[in-house]
């Protein structure tokens, strides 16, 4: 029936977060019009973009994810009447925040999708994935997360000082 | 320890096919926390839900994720099965396998190891969720219904007949809309006035409909139940209360040239006017843009002659605040207008049809009007370039609508059927014209549709030509009509007295604004989006909020009428009860942690943020926290986002749920 895609050598883990009432309806609206993406997204849902901790996306990349994808109503829509504006000047801080990390913020995506916009998510999402797929795996924070692991038996003099004053 | 049942779906075929979900079942059925998988054809259906429930009580399951189609769909389903099973409903999660896997993949091993993702993610989840109990909040039985035409009259009717009071909003100084501005209708030839007037009539005698005519909504805050609406009432210059409706006022008025927007513009009105003579309320208006007093400062004629003293001069701009459970948006439409591109659309213009720069290149509502026994002409048809009566005469079919390129790729509707109506007419008052229409397709489904326009061509000698026209000219005083035939695969060529543009059918200006305003989603040409396309038509994503008419999509009256009284329905549905439970995704404070810095306060859009003192026994004040009253949030979590001490939590939607989630891709 269907044959197989023609395998990629690095399949890309990207998570999206979404809102619930435009990106993620507009998602559903993909699903329902058939339209065909690459695999590899997972969505995560909100009741809204300003929900969405930044936190969550250092959380994503820390657990291996290679691109992140952050979609909510466009700007005027939010269905919480301005939870979306909250969420572009929290991101706009945060990207130079990641950027001052060494994040190459080209694995960071930001857009509005709304819920009419089956089409839109399917571009995005495919945008997102090739150009992730191009740059390759996101090492960085897994190593990060490796070293955390490391340094958490308190091997330092430092540490084991500091430990104890507490 | 949580004791996790999973249930897949196989959705007929719909997730089966790309999903393997016996592997799904197996693989889940691992997972540390599973107590039950399982694998089921339809989940949503009789027996489906009985599986839930039996399992639930027979494995003394804690936690449930249904895996199948969008949340959006069928959560609250499966929530009200799990909670007939005895378990709170907010244990319950769907994992969205269908639309976001099944449907949008075809590489059945791709898919499956996503879906299993999609569920493990999920079973994660649903092991941080907590119990939430229902909150419950009164409902005020008034109902705000925005647009006069006929879907917000019908509404409003149908509403106030039940014996809730409504508040009937209308931009325009009457009520009426579109339908009033019609001449005949389809597909009985009825006169649009003669069964429109007298549901105009019922409005304004209505004891329980209360109608603010002239006025905008201003602001909409609250939410089901418990909005409050903040109406802008503008300035009339004329007291309603003291007004009797003679119209002195209007004979005397010195400025007589005005254009009049209801008549399409080819109709002339004084600038103290009533739109049209069957106005309710019969209260006239006055136009400060073109009335000599506030021009100049002098005339005031009409407030010389007005025997009650009604024209007031000085009256200002009101805001009235009304409190309202549901709201009903049935704010119609517009159409499209030539080589106006309006600000901020894709949509491009129509050069080539000359409309707006031959004068007798006119639209169809043009056409509305010279046919309309009230209208300018009082019912025959002429040239508004010279009051000639055209003999022949060329229909133009799907201006704007159904091209893509152009940037509208929706068909109208009403087009067809109104084009054939248009023939007839002209046939009925013009009986040595001729009347061609150029078309691309006739739609004509609906009761009596197709049997009316086949009579027009059959028994109203229309002569309808499949194609398009490529190019319209001015010749002396004709307009020449370049098209192609190609049922016959000819070019033709006709010289025509009148052209009329069967132009397509948007929605209103300013229908983003007041979307925005509400809080409801609207597609990219700014039609309204209905929660549902097929189940639910007539409620917005927002709850309270419903719809009727065409400003969700272009309709004919009977389908207004119908949806009309569907979102009535809907409305009277919310007030059969006193009170209401709402969804309890709220947000908390964690009092020990808040420092009272009020980061939520600042950021939260509903004003739900209330600064609460903490005192000890002997009365002292040891801090200000914030405190988050949850009949007025709204849910959305921006607070939480934004704490720095992180002592605010939305339930459903905490960091633990969420960490958990990520944790586990």
């Amino acid at each position: 029936m269907h044959t197989d895609k023609p395998k990629h050598a690095f399949e890309p883990k990207i998570i999206a977060f979404v809102c619930t009432w435009c990106t993620y309806a507009g998602a559903d609206l993909a699903g329902t019009s058939r339209m065909q993406y690459p695999a590899n997204v997972r969505v995560l849902k909100f009741p809204c973009t300003g929900r969405i901790d930044p936190v969550f996306i250092l959380k994503a990349f820390q657990q291996g994810a290679d691109g992140v994808l952050v979609s909510g109503c466009h700007p005027g829509d939010c269905h919480y009447i301005a939870g979306n504006f909250h969420a572009r000047r929290r991101f706009a801080a945060f990207r130079k925040l990641l950027e001052f990390v060494g994040v190459d913020l080209d694995r960071l995506q930001f857009s509005w999708v709304s819920a009419a916009e089956g089409g839109k998510w399917v571009e995005v999402v495919t945008d997102l994935t090739e150009k992730v797929r191009a740059m390759g795996p996101m090492t960085e924070f897994k190593e990060l997360a490796l070293e955390e692991q490391w340094s958490g038996a308190i091997t330092t003099p430092e540490l084991k000082e500091a430990y104890n004053s507490i | 320890m949580s004791r996790i049942g999973v249930f897949i779906c196989h959705c007929g075929e719909n997730i089966s096919r790309t999903v393997d979900v016996e592997r799904v079942a197996a693989q889940v059925g691992n997972m540390p926390g599973v107590a039950f998988a399982t694998d089921y054809k339809y989940m949503c259906s009789d027996p489906g839900q009985t599986l839930l429930k039996k399992t639930i009580q027979e494995q003394k399951l804690s936690h449930v994720v249904v895996a199948a189609c969008s949340p959006r769909m069928h959560e609250k389903t499966f929530r009200k099965a799990v909670e007939s099973a005895g378990l709170n409903p907010f244990l319950c999660e769907m994992a969205n396998i269908r639309e976001h896997c099944s449907w949008v993949h075809e590489n059945r091993e791709e898919a499956t190891v996503k879906a299993i993702e999609i569920v493990g993610m999920m079973v994660e989840r649903v092991k941080k969720n907590r119990v939430l109990p229902a909150i419950t909040v009164p409902v005020t039985k008034r109902s705000l219904v925005i647009g006069g035409g006929i879907a917000g009259i019908q509404a409003a009717l149908d509403i106030a007949d039940c014996g809730h009071e409504v508040i009937l909003v209308e931009r325009e100084p009457s009520i009426g809309g579109h339908m009033a501005q019609l001449s005949e209708t389809f597909p009985t030839l009825d006169c649009s006035q003669c069964i429109m007037t007298p549901k105009m009539v019922d409005v304004a005698n209505h004891p329980k409909i209360k109608l603010y005519t002239f006025s905008e909504i201003e602001l909409v805050e609250g939410y089901i139940g418990n909005f409050q609406v903040t109406i802008k009432k503008k300035a009339r210059s004329v007291d309603e209360d003291t007004c009797t409706g003679c119209g002195v006022c209007m004979t005397k008025c010195p400025q007589k040239k005005i254009p009049n927007k209801f008549d399409q513009n080819i109709g002339m009105r004084t600038a103290i006017y009533v739109p049209f003579p069957q106005a309710v309320p019969n209260t006239p208006v006055i136009d400060r843009d073109n009335c000599t007093w506030f021009k100049s400062g002098k005339c005031g004629v009409c407030q010389k002659v007005c025997g009650p003293g009604a024209v007031d001069f000085e009256q200002q701009d009101r805001l009235i605040v009304e409190a309202v459970g549901a709201i009903v948006v049935a704010t119609g439409f517009d159409l499209y207008t030539i080589d106006e591109k309006p600000k901020g659309s894709p949509i491009k213009g129509y050069g080539e049809f000359g409309h707006g720069k031959i004068p007798d290149v006119i639209d169809g509502m043009t056409f509305e009007r010279l046919a309309s026994a009230s209208g300018p002409t009082g019912g025959r048809i002429l040239r508004p370039s010279d009051g000639k009566e055209p003999k022949q005469i060329v229909f133009i079919q799907c201006i704007g609508s159904r091209a893509r390129e152009k940037g509208i790729s929706y068909c109208s509707k009403v087009c067809c059927m109104y084009t054939a109506k248009h023939t007839m007419l002209y046939h009925h008052k013009v009986h040595d014209g001729q009347a061609y229409v150029f078309f691309m397709d006739a739609r004509t489904p609906g009761k009596s549709y197709d049997e009316f326009w086949r009579r027009s061509i059959e028994e109203e000698e229309a002569v309808y030509i499949r194609g398009m026209v490529s190019r319209l000219y001015q010749k002396g005083d004709k307009i020449v009509v370049m098209g192609s035939d190609i049922a016959v695969g000819v070019q033709v060529e006709i010289e025509a007295d009148m052209v009329v543009l069967a132009t397509a059918v948007m929605p209103q200006k300013g229908a983003d604004t007041l979307a925005q305003k509400l809080g409801i989603s609207y597609d990219k040409y700014h039609f309204y989006s209905e929660a549902h396309a097929k189940l639910r038509p007539v409620e917005c994503a927002t709850a309270g909020i419903y719809l009727a008419g065409a400003c969700q999509g272009p309709k004919d009256i009977p389908e207004t009428v119908s949806q009309a009284s569907a979102a009535a329905a809907k409305v009277m549905t919310l007030f059969s009860k006193d009170k209401m439970e709402r969804e309890p995704i709220v947000a908390r404070v964690r009092e020990a942690g808040c420092v009272g810095c009020f980061a939520c306060k600042k950021v939260c859009a509903y004003g739900a943020v209330e600064e609460k003192e903490i005192r000890d026994r002997q009365g002292n004040l040891i801090k200000v926290v914030a405190y988050v009253n949850p009949g007025v949030c709204g849910g959305c979590g921006t607070c939480q986002a934004t704490c720095p001490s992180k002592s605010v939590e939305l339930d459903g939607y905490t960091d633990e749920q969420i960490v958990a989630m990520i944790e586990a891709l």
